[in-house]
């Protein structure tokens, strides 16, 4: 059974763009990001609106190919395309930009990008467990908080900072609980559905509003489990999908697996469960700044070197959410995780004796068929283990 | 029981009945309807046998048209069928190599017959039956005497992977002059080190066996054994390990 709360979430998207619109007529600031280590408490505490500018879509590539190389990854490409073609309203919305320097691909398109929206790129540290890599990030945000100051002529007070710490935890709190409910067998939410309603912390304009529907959504998931109408079987192998960002438009890889007899139960990935893990420290005593950093560095991206917390979390979610196979996804040219991937894969199958099933595409149709056979060999070997 | 299996190959359509240790079979071009030769296929796999379409206790569908077939009672995707039609073909085998028209896979298994693991190649002909069709005709050659016509020849360097690319490659060695058994040999090289590099991933096996169209190709088999550095099992019947291994899972499925 599909949670009626869903249709809201599935016109959010739409809905939301009116909302910013609207907001916009009232004098209120819009500030796009590209990606998880973006600080969207920053955002808040500014009085602004966050929004998420992550290309998941095929649709503006082939422009972005007039420009950029073409093997290089198709979440640049799209971002970098939208923004070209001014096709994307957040985009056109944002008043200021925030980006990061994740991996090569991205920090150089950044550089080009610069000229279409006044914009900050943040500087990552390659690692996290260097001395002074908490310190550097530390500073970055200072200076991200300098930078939305001035573009958007405001103050950032530690109060609001506070405030604003708090709510997005809140908001954390909810898809955290949201996406636990999968631990569940059979999962009560398709994978499909976990990916749509998690990718509104990326669009909605209203955190409380989304913090309330979040939780609507969790009340009626809880009476699928009660009433044990779950879309899935008891016996429907349970997959954990990690590695690159999913979205509205790039989920072809997703929905193959559950059409294929599969149920993804849990999203690691940036764009499911990775940025809800950990919350922010709410210490008062604590520079918020700093509190929020020390949030954000924790997040376990491929463009980290080492990236050990992601073979952590991944060992935890097969654990919690009773997993029978993992399906690891890189988008083509991405190097950081197709690398990591075959780490991943010995750490799968030598430390949990799991099948692991890693697959390289990209956001076109062109390879559906090769993908349904790949992916449906996975399945049936999972059914054939669960046997 | 009697089972059929359906193995709709992008180049060739391959069926197999199965009435307990007996089997027969039909090979035949996929041509630009993969429903209409799979019928095909099937209406010829009775005839003379005196069986109607009524008297077969399961159908099962496999190969990349498999979901376009309205007659079979199931489909399987061909990784898990080639594995079983392997093991039935050579039993005891722990890694089948599959060369096919547009893919190539290597697959290991519990030597059962059950699939633990796969690789499989990207969205590109490099390492694929097409991909030798492709050089055949640039050599002015039929792609089934590629074999015969590179025994015994030193391979030459092909370093292109891209079919196109690799296309070029020979034209241009041609034009160098060098000989066609020595490009042919380079090329057959080529297609085994793309297959064993896939291989390599998944860890070396006991008891390999070669399955496929290309599984006829004498040439590739041979260079697939230098770089594997093991034997390498082939069979008459090796192009119809699939559509053997989906009557064998019709059978056990109707049980």
């Amino acid at each position: 059974m599909r949670p009626e709360t869903m249709r809201i979430v599935d016109d959010l998207r739409d809905q939301n763009i009116l909302n910013l619109e609207h907001a916009k007529r009232n004098n209120k600031k819009i500030v796009g990001m590209y990606c998880a280590y973006s600080p969207k408490e920053l955002i808040l505490a500014a009085g602004a609106l966050p929004v998420g500018l992550c290309g998941t879509k095929q649709e503006p590539i082939a422009e972005a190919e007039k420009v950029l190389p073409r093997n290089i990854c198709p979440l640049i490409k799209s971002s970098f395309g939208f923004a070209i073609t001014d096709t994307c309203p957040y985009f056109r919305l944002s008043d200021f930009v925030i980006a990061e320097t994740t991996c090569d691909g991205k920090k150089k398109m950044f550089e080009m990008l610069k000229e279409y929206k006044p914009m900050h790129v943040l500087h990552l540290p390659q690692g996290t467990n260097r001395p002074g890599a908490l310190k550097w990030w530390v500073d970055e945000l200072y200076l991200l908080k300098k930078q939305l100051e001035e573009n958007l002529g405001v103050e950032i007070g530690r109060e609001s900072l506070r405030e604003a710490i708090k709510m997005v935890n809140k908001e954390r709190l909810a898809m955290r609980r949201l996406h636990e409910l999968n631990q569940d067998n059979p999962a009560p939410l398709t994978g499909m559905d976990m990916l749509t309603a998690l990718w509104m912390k990326s669009f909605n304009v209203d955190v409380d509003e989304g913090i309330e529907l979040i939780n609507q959504l969790v009340k009626e998931v809880e009476d699928i489990v009660r009433q044990g109408a779950s879309p899935f079987r008891a016996d429907t192998p349970r997959i954990l999908l990690t590695g690159c960002p999913v979205g509205l438009g790039s989920e072809k890889v997703l929905r193959i697996l559950e059409e294929s007899g599969g149920s993804v139960v849990c999203l690691e990935n940036c764009s499911g469960f990775k940025t809800v893990d950990t919350l922010v420290d709410e210490d008062e005593e604590r520079d918020p700044i700093e509190a929020i950093a020390e949030k954000y560095l924790q997040i376990p991206c491929s463009c980290m070197s080492p990236n050990e917390g992601r073979f952590d979390l991944i060992g935890r979610m097969i654990d919690e959410y009773n997993v029978d196979g993992v399906v690891d996804l890189t988008w083509q040219a991405c190097h950081t995780y197709n690398v990591e991937g075959e780490m991943l894969n010995r750490h799968v199958k030598e430390k949990w004796d799991l099948p692991y099933l890693h697959l390289e595409t990209d956001y076109s149709t062109s390879d559906l068929q090769q993908l349904q056979t790949r992916i449906g060999a996975f399945i049936e070997l999972l059914k054939r283990r669960k046997a | 029981m009697i089972a059929v299996g359906i193995d709709v190959g992008s180049m060739t359509t391959k069926a197999v009945l199965l009435n307990g240790q007996i089997w027969r079979s039909v090979v035949r071009p996929t041509g630009c309807s993969p429903r209409q030769s799979a019928r095909e296929a099937f209406d010829e796999l009775l005839l003379g046998t005196g069986l109607s379409a009524g008297e077969i206790g399961h159908i099962t569908g496999t190969g990349y048209g498999r979901i376009a077939l309205d007659f079979i009672n199931d489909a399987v995707t061909e990784i898990t069928c080639h594995a079983r039609g392997a093991h039935y073909l050579v039993e005891g085998t722990d890694l089948v190599i599959d060369i096919g028209g547009q893919d190539s896979k290597v697959i290991k298994t519990d030597g059962q017959g059950n699939v633990i693991d796969f690789a499989m190649n990207d969205k590109c002909a490099a390492g694929t039956g097409r991909f030798l069709q492709v050089m055949a005709s640039a050599l002015g050659a039929d792609i089934s005497e590629l074999s015969e016509l590179s025994r015994g020849a030193e391979p030459v360097e092909i370093s292109n992977m891209c079919t196109v690319f690799a296309e070029s490659e020979v034209v241009s060695l041609l034009a160098q002059g060098v000989a066609k058994d020595s490009i042919i040999a380079g090329i057959h090289r080529s297609v085994a080190r793309r297959v064993a590099a896939m291989a390599g991933r998944l860890g070396n096996g006991s008891k390999i066996t070669f399955t496929g169209g290309v599984a006829r190709n004498g040439g590739v088999k041979e260079f697939l054994a230098r770089e594997l550095r093991a034997e390498i099992n082939v069979v008459t019947a090796s192009q119809l390990a699939g559509a053997l291994g989906a009557a064998l899972l019709a059978r056990e499925i109707a049980k």
